[in-house]
């Protein structure tokens, strides 16, 4: 089967198109939900009535934000199909279930409590209300968990075997699925992440409104829920952060590599505090790793490894191989793959003729280099390679907001336990103005765990080259620009609409 | 206790659960429907904006049965996931860009600053409710009518005309398909409306659609039932999975599975009984139309995909036409996925209570405006 390599190409420019857009949404709504079924609890608890009424304003800028979230949503799911349809093949039987799995106990709960989250306030007790608004919570985060789990397994394959008869990856357990310790950290560091970006929005929204001088009570109370909340949380998500290093470390080392511009292994390798990479620099030539960088001693070894004098191999190591530690060639990697689908071929040969021997033998020969599959369908090693200064920049971009917020917390609650928020126009103005980099930071996130997993769709076992569809480009380019233009255009509109209720503000509510 | 069962009982059982959620998302379809009938029923604003918060309410559901739907497909048979949405890929990209469309319009339609105007999002919930079913309809006449694709011994597919499912939509059959569910939705969001508004002169345009759109409906779904039990279908013969043409195959399906013939029959009566219950304004029509039309669409799916018919007949190599058999996941998943089916009563039980708390009393315009969140 012959694919069109610009057709991989759009396919993913839409794929990540579509996720960065779809991502905009979700890690408001997974931290809002929280918040504002916290803020119900308190109304239901105290009666206070002002506490419903700022329970409703949150909610109304969350339902402006949900709508959107799953019109995003929706092409996610079928675009596996669209335009991974190799891919829905090969590791559907494993990567569908997940996913049916989030519809079934996720995406119901979260719809049909929101309805009721939503117009219930009058048709339901207080009770069944307070619970239908924690359940929308409780449901968007286990869509969280199902859709991370599938991603988890993606970036670390485990629970299945590959199936010569019908040329297809099949699961063999369940659990490990479920319990694949890939999938924790992920799901640990994203719903935190989540919570991180909700309650720096609640905290600049209210900055906005003590910068303006109205609101005044309102805005105070929700900072002070926000930024405790915040604070815990992004501590949280620092741990869960290195967390997700170590299972890189573990299980995609060049995918460390990249992020850390590490081109030559060491032991007590240092992590970049800030750094410019070379442009001129490849793993195969000579040239300095760095135009200018400012370094924490032994920090990679120690956050990947949680050792100082761990050894991290390189981008060079991973490609040319190292004997000493241990590391096979990129090449040779790629030869025994080549063999496994030379067998393959001879498999299916020998079976379309029923000469029982033959499938033996090749059998046999397929499974001694089953493991190597994937890398039969990789043209050179230099293709194992993802993009390094993506991956670099935009984990460092992630790691230096991680470390922003977590000073802006405590800042913004040192100054409301003290009462002099109000006076400290200069922090309300950061806290209004470092929304933006909540945004920044997830969606960096993403792209390191996404393109630093290049050019694998799963890694080690399926290149994105042999995951898509087997159509023209043309179609793939025409919902490309499509999809660019609405998705931009909606998300205008919410950008508007939030600003003008944010603008009206909560006495309305 | 899935274990127990055979790989063929498995397939059946998820085959079983893809027509259920079938039925369901047409069922579902009322929201769509009555989104094309908002300048039919509502006459002003008042009138508009308790029309679409009535179906406002529901739209998630019905959004979300169609995302199941998909998963669901996914997971159980992921041959069928990667050879029709990868090759029809116009037509379901089409679908997914009326869905988008819809989900931000409820909430976006009134609020102001809303950059495209109430206008625009107004007629996004009109291309959804019309164009939108339409071509899903078109899509599911083709599990009758074939797709041009082929697939190969690695069981990787392409399709092999460059209008990528298009062409679709020049076959009259699916095109009237398209159309009967275009027709039923309207007729079940009329009779939705009479069940759930409380206006009078909403109700009494709610009745004459159903008066002067039921024929229509009727007349194509007569032509739609004689084309699938007249037509030639594919079968295949259990011990060789060769696929090869058989005269009146959904007709024998018919006849060699009473139980689904009496579930058909029971659906078109019912199916009946909701419009003439309609007609005479009881609330309950919405009920006999909406069961009756599960019924009718699991008795279609069950004739489609059982007794060893190809439930996707491919027109470009017969051989690749998909079935049951040799589309499905792995034994393995289906079992561990029909233990996660085990979930279905609790999902539907807490679907009907919110359901139930929702629509116990009539809406009425007053009501709307007097809750401050509202669409
Ligand atoms: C507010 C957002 C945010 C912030 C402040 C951080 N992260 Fe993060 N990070 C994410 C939001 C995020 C994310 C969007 O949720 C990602 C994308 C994929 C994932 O699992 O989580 C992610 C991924 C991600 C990955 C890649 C995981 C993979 O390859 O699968 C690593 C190694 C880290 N993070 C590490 C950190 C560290 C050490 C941080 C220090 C504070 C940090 N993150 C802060
Ligand atoms: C690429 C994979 C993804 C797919 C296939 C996908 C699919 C979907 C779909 C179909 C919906 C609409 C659901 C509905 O009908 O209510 C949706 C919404 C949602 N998704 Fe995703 N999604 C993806 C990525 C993610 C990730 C990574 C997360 C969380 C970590 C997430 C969390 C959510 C949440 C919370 C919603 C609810 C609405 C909202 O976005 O505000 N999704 N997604
Ligand atoms: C919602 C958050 C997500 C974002 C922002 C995101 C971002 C991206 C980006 C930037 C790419 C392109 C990488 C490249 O080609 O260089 C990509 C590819 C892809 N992602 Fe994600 N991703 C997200 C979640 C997920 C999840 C949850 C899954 C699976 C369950 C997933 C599956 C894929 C697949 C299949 C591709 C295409 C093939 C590939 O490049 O491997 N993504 N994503």
């Amino acid at each position: 089967m012959h694919i069109d390599p610009s057709v991989t190409d759009w396919s993913r420019a839409q794929f990540a198109l579509t996720a960065l857009y779809h991502w905009i949404f979700v890690p408001l709504t997974l931290g809002l939900t929280f918040i504002v079924a916290i803020m119900e609890t308190i109304y239901v608890k105290t009666g206070d009535e002002w506490w419903k009424k700022t329970t409703k304003f949150w909610m109304g800028l969350l339902a402006i934000n949900f709508a959107i979230g799953v019109a995003t949503g929706i092409i996610m799911e079928f675009e596996f199909g669209t335009n991974w349809s190799n891919y829905s093949w090969i590791v559907g039987d494993i990567f569908g279930a997940p996913l049916a799995i989030e519809g079934i106990m996720a995406f119901f709960m979260e719809s049909t409590f929101f309805a009721v989250m939503f117009f219930g306030w009058d048709k339901v007790s207080k009770r069944a209300h307070l619970i239908s608004t924690w359940l929308v919570a409780i449901g968007s985060n286990l869509s969280a968990l199902w859709i991370l789990v599938a991603n988890a397994w993606m970036q670390h394959p485990v629970g299945m075997r590959f199936n010569p008869d019908t040329a297809r990856n099949e699961m063999v357990n369940f659990w490990d699925l479920l319990f694949n310790p890939n999938a924790y950290t992920k799901f640990l560091h994203t719903i935190s992440s989540g919570y991180v970006l909700a309650a720096l929005f609640v905290i600049s929204v209210s900055s906005y409104y003590l910068l303006k001088k109205r609101d005044i009570q309102f805005a105070k109370r929700s900072i002070i829920v926000a930024a405790s909340f915040g604070l815990i949380i992004s501590l949280f998500n620092l741990t869960t952060g290195d967390d997700s290093a170590r299972q890189n470390a573990l299980n995609q080392p060049m995918k460390l590599a990249a992020m850390e511009g590490l081109y030559n292994g060491k032991s007590r390798a240092p992590i970049v505090a800030f750094g410019i990479l070379n442009p001129k620099k490849s793993y195969d030539n000579n040239e300095s790793e760095f135009l200018f960088h400012i370094d924490v001693p032994d920090g990679l070894s120690l956050l990947g490894f949680h050792s100082f004098d761990a050894y991290v191999p390189g981008i060079k190591q991973l490609v040319l191989g190292d004997k000493e530690h241990n590391i096979e060639s990129a090449a040779s990697k790629m030869a025994k793959g080549k063999e496994a689908v030379a067998a393959l071929k001879a498999y299916k040969e020998a079976k379309a003729k029923g000469d029982k021997a033959a499938m033996q033998t090749a059998l046999e020969k397929f499974n001694a280099n089953a493991k190597y599959l994937g890398y039969g369908y990789i043209k050179k090693p230099a293709d194992l390679v993802p993009n390094v200064p993506i991956t670099f920049y935009a984990f460092h971009t992630m790691v230096t907001f991680g470390f922003w917020f977590i000073v802006l917390f405590i800042a913004v609650l040192y100054f409301s336990m003290i009462n002099e928020l109000e006076k400290k126009r200069w922090l309300l103005k950061a806290a209004l103005w470092s929304l933006p980099f909540g945004y920044i930071a997830q969606e960096a996130g993403w792209i390191v765990a996404e393109v630093g997993r290049q050019p694998w769709a799963i890694q080690d076992m399926l290149p994105v080259g042999m995951a898509t569809s087997n159509i023209a480009s043309s179609p793939v380019m025409v919902t490309f620009w499509l999809f660019a233009i609405l998705f931009t255009a909606l998300l205008i509109a919410e950008v508007k609409i939030m600003t003008k209720q944010i603008a009206i503000g909560p006495k309305e509510a | 206790m899935f274990e127990k069962l055979s790989y063929l009982q498995l397939q059946e059982y998820w085959w079983f659960l893809i027509a259920l959620l079938a039925s369901l998302f047409v069922f579902m379809n009322f929201v769509q429907g009555g989104q094309t009938l908002l300048w039919q029923v509502a006459k002003n604003e008042d009138e508009k904006d308790l029309v679409v918060n009535v179906l406002g309410q529901k739209w998630e559901l019905s959004f979300t049965t169609l995302v199941m739907f998909g998963g669901a497909l996914f997971a159980a048979f992921p041959l069928f996931y990667a050879t029709s949405f990868g090759g029809a890929y116009y037509v379901w990209m089409a679908i997914l860009f009326c869905f988008i469309i819809q989900a931000v319009a409820y909430e976006y339609r009134k609020k102001p600053d809303n950059f495209f105007g109430e206008k625009t999002y107004e007629t996004f919930l009109f291309i959804n409710g019309s164009l939108g079913i339409i071509l899903i309809g078109a899509a599911l006449g083709t599990l009758f009518s074939g797709g041009n694709f082929v697939i190969n011994s690695m069981h990787l597919s392409h399709w092999t005309k460059s209008s990528y499912g298009l062409e679709a939509l020049l076959n009259p059959f699916n095109v009237a398909f398209g159309f009967m569910l275009f027709f039923l939705a309207r007729i079940q969001a009329a009779l939705y409306f009479i069940n759930s508004i409380d206006n009078e002169n909403i109700v009494n345009r709610a009745k004459a659609v159903l008066k002067y759109e039921s024929p229509v409906f009727l007349i194509l779904f007569a032509y739609v039932a004689f084309y699938i039990f007249s037509t030639t279908g594919y079968s295949y013969d259990p011990a060789t999975k060769a696929v090869s043409k058989e005269a009146f195959k959904y007709l024998h399906n018919l006849t060699a599975m009473p139980l689904v013939a009496v579930t058909l029959g029971l659906g078109v009566l019912l199916l009946l009984a909701g419009i003439i219950a309609g007609l005479k304004l009881s609330s309950k029509g919405v009920w006999f139309s909406g069961i009756g039309t599960i019924l009718v669409v699991i008795a279609l799916f069950l004739i489609l995909g059982y007794n060893h018919t190809a439930y996707y007949p491919s027109l470009a190599n017969m051989q690749s036409s998909l079935t049951i058999e040799n589309s499905s996941g792995s034994r393995y998943t289906l079992i561990a996925m029909s233990y996660v089916s085990l979930m279905v009563p609790f999902v539907l039980a807490y679907i009907i209570w919110a359901w139930r708390a929702m629509n116990s009393k009539k809406a009425t315009i007053a009501e709307i405006k007097s809750n401050p969140h509202h669409y």
